[in-house]
């Protein structure tokens, strides 16, 4: 078995992922992704069960182009690179399993009904918020943006505010 | 002259191995970082583990002086560059939301999927919760419309709107961050939970 390697120095680690994102902006001209994908993985399933669903609905129908599948966008793709390198990452690192991460406080029923609840907000909010913590708030702050800077204080620091409420989870 | 695809434009399948080449480096960097751990996350909020500032704001700082340099070197054009467009109640409030979803659920739509790429149940759960949030966001699209799409002020740079030159904003970044830092360097000393540390 592979050792358990540390993580790396997390400044370090910054600047690695800040250099990512640069690229990013310099090859294509925007920032990092993550919640967009996952539109399209929905809006993608929702055209396959209910296409006119899809082309009637405000929300559903601005994401579908006459062309390509929603699935092989720009985000999907970067999304599942993400999906292979955070693999790569861990298989080198020696931490690759099947668990589920809970304060040993909590059972492992009470973290995944949090995870699913948290999840659901996190995605209802990312559609409201116009993306998230990768491409609202760390790709907006990069570019200077006012909303960037706006939806990067409002996530921290309502997670901030409510820590205390949900401490048993964690610590 | 970058930004080099929308400049010089290229096929559509060098645009999506471009795409996956980038997530590639997004989900590595993530995961040695030590996003792919829902408690390594939530130390931010309790003061025992602040990784998420400081891979966070040094990744924003150096991409954000980066593309100061590429600019001043005029090696990218900046009006092409994607700027986000700011809904003032819509940003706050889909914020806040997902705050609290970062709380409860312990991550964020980019660190679940590095987590579930190394076997992290919690997160795979996190995904599906994520794709049900959207879905219910889509289905009652009409119930907040009026909120998403309101008081729209077009894509404003924080640098405009406070009359500050790019780079003079920029160091006020920097100069913030280390300030914050060396806060939170003190705070993981004062909140220190080894406990925890050993098991993340």
């Amino acid at each position: 078995m592979i050792k358990k390697r540390k993580y790396m120095n997390p400044y370090l680690a910054g600047v690695l992922l800040g250099l990512v994102l640069l690229a990013s902006f310099y090859l294509t001209g925007r920032g990092l992704g993550a919640s967009g994908a996952m539109k399209s993985v929905v809006v993608s399933g929702v055209e396959k069960i209910a296409p006119s669903h899809v082309s009637n609905s405000g929300f559903y129908s601005k994401y579908v182009s006459e062309e390509a599948s929603p699935l092989k966008t720009w985000l999907v793709l970067e999304v599942f690179g993400v999906l292979i390198g955070g693999f790569i990452s861990g298989a080198i690192s020696g931490r690759l399993g099947l668990k589920v991460e809970r304060s040993p406080k909590i059972t492992n029923r009470r973290r995944l009904i949090f995870a699913a609840i948290g999840g659901a907000l996190f995605g209802f909010g990312s559609q409201l918020g116009r993306g998230c913590t990768s491409g609202a708030a760390l790709s907006g702050m990069a570019v200077l943006s006012v909303a960037g800077f706006v939806t990067m204080m409002a996530i921290f620091g309502t997670a901030f505010a409510l820590a205390y409420f949900f401490r048993k989870n964690w610590i | 002259m970058g930004p080099i695809i929308p400049v010089f434009g290229i096929s559509e399948e060098l645009n999506l191995l471009i795409a996956f080449i980038i997530g590639l480096g997004f989900g590595f960097a993530l995961e040695q970082a030590g996003f792919s751990s829902s408690r390594k996350l939530a130390g931010m909020f309790y003061g025992y583990d602040i990784t998420v500032l400081k891979v966070f704001f040094t990744a924003a700082i150096t991409a954000m002086l980066g593309l100061i340099f590429l600019n001043y070197l005029e090696m990218i054009d900046m009006g092409i560059i994607y700027v986000n467009q700011y809904y003032i109640q819509s940003a706050i409030v889909g914020g806040v939301i997902m705050g609290a979803g970062f709380i409860v659920g312990g991550f964020c739509p980019g660190t679940s999927v590095c987590a579930a790429a190394i076997g992290k149940i919690d997160a795979m759960v996190f995904i599906g919760g994520s794709l049900l949030g959207i879905i219910f966001f889509g289905e009652t699209y009409s119930w907040w419309e009026e909120l998403y799409n309101k008081n729209f002020i077009g894509s404003p740079k924080l640098s405009n709107t406070l009359n500050l030159k790019d780079g003079v904003l920029a160091l006020l970044v920097v100069v913030m961050a280390v300030i914050m830092f060396w806060l939170g360097e003190k705070a993981e000393k004062r909140f220190n939970r080894d406990d925890i540390i050993k098991e993340i």
